[in-house]
């Protein structure tokens, strides 16, 4: 089944100093807020971290009921803002397989993917063999998701003592963090051509398509960076 | 609760799609580097668009007071050498303090 050692070494992870774990429960806090401000129950935001986990898919969900969309409206916006989770899998699932560890853990570890856990991995993975690494991850993941869980609780019930400033100063957390993290990792030419441009395309494609501007964005960026990096390796 | 489901199923079918694509995908192949390049140049565009385009509360802040709180966090996270607690806190502190005042 699991590997306990390497569970509770990634859980742990999580709890580190400048773990992304504080700017996803500060920016789950404010969701919990939000959705409690959107008439949600406890036990529908509850479910909604629980089954989504995925901050933008909530916020978007959120707009959506505000402005009365359909349920397939619906369905293609979180699709379309929540599609950046493909090439993050992607880019993380082959750091984890080994060939003695069963499907079910990667298709059901898979929802553990975010910004945050994807993070976590990304500046520990090399110091854990490869046979454990998806327990590892699912560690990981699971402390992070109930770390976001708890966060919608707090956040719900302390709704009523957070007014309009506070719940701006919490919203603005997760992209600090995020940009503060992206500086961080940039330590490449292709991952800086990769960064940089991507932070430039993704809102220059905003005038063009305000739904597909992170894609598209994203896709340009990405793929200019790989080419110049595939240049300059052959 | 519809709309719950709905929105979980959104966002599991990447997140199963990718899980799916990379059982072909080898950690030393192009395809493999480029779906990294891939994912970072997409955060930074979705970070980048969470800044300027934003959605939800944060829409409630104006341009100028969202670059001070980018700039002065920035400045924090080099200061601090690269530490990321310090500038995701004191980056709220200062959201805060600018929309009290209505900056």
């Amino acid at each position: 089944m699991i590997n306990s050692k390497y569970f509770l070494k990634g859980i742990l992870c999580a709890k580190e100093f400048d773990s992304p774990a504080i700017a996803l429960g500060l920016s789950f806090l404010a969701i919990g807020a939000l959705l409690k401000n959107l008439g949600f129950t406890i036990q529908e935001s509850i479910f909604s971290t629980f089954l989504t986990y995925a901050l933008p898919g909530s916020l978007v969900m959120a707009e959506s009921i505000l402005i009365g969309v359909s349920l397939l409206n619906l369905f293609f916006a979180v699709w379309l803002v929540n599609a950046r989770l493909y090439p993050m899998t992607v880019s993380l699932m082959p750091l984890l397989k080994h060939e003695s560890q069963p499907k079910w853990k990667f298709y059901i570890s898979c929802h553990f993917v975010a910004v945050s856990s994807w993070l976590i991995l990304q500046n520990n993975y090399k110091e854990i063999e490869q046979k454990y690494r998806v327990d590892f991850w699912i560690g990981i993941g699971t402390a992070t998701w109930l770390i976001a869980i708890f966060s919608t609780i707090i956040g719900y019930y302390s709704a009523d003592f957070l007014n309009r400033e506070m719940l701006i100063g919490l919203a603005i957390i997760n992209p600090i963090y995020f940009t503060c993290t992206m500086i961080g990792v940039m330590k490449s030419v292709q991952l800086n051509i990769s960064i940089i441009l991507g932070a430039i395309l993704g809102p220059i494609f905003y005038f063009v398509s305000p739904d597909w501007c992170v894609l598209i964005g994203g896709f340009i960026a990405g793929s200019i960076a790989f080419l110049f990096g595939e240049k300059n390796v052959s | 609760m519809l709309i719950i489901l709905i929105t979980s199923l959104a966002t599991y079918i990447s997140r199963f799609l990718g899980a799916f694509t990379s059982e072909v995908i080898d950690e030393n192949t192009k395809i493999y580097r480029w779906f990294n390049y891939l994912a970072y140049s997409t955060l930074a565009a979705l970070i980048s668009r969470m800044i300027i385009f934003p959605a939800g509360t944060l829409a409630e802040s104006n341009y100028l007071s969202r670059f001070i709180v980018v700039l002065a966090a920035i400045i924090i996270f080099k200061i601090t050498k690269k530490n990321l607690v310090y500038p995701t806190l004191f980056s709220a502190i200062i959201m805060f303090l600018l929309s009290s005042t209505n900056i």
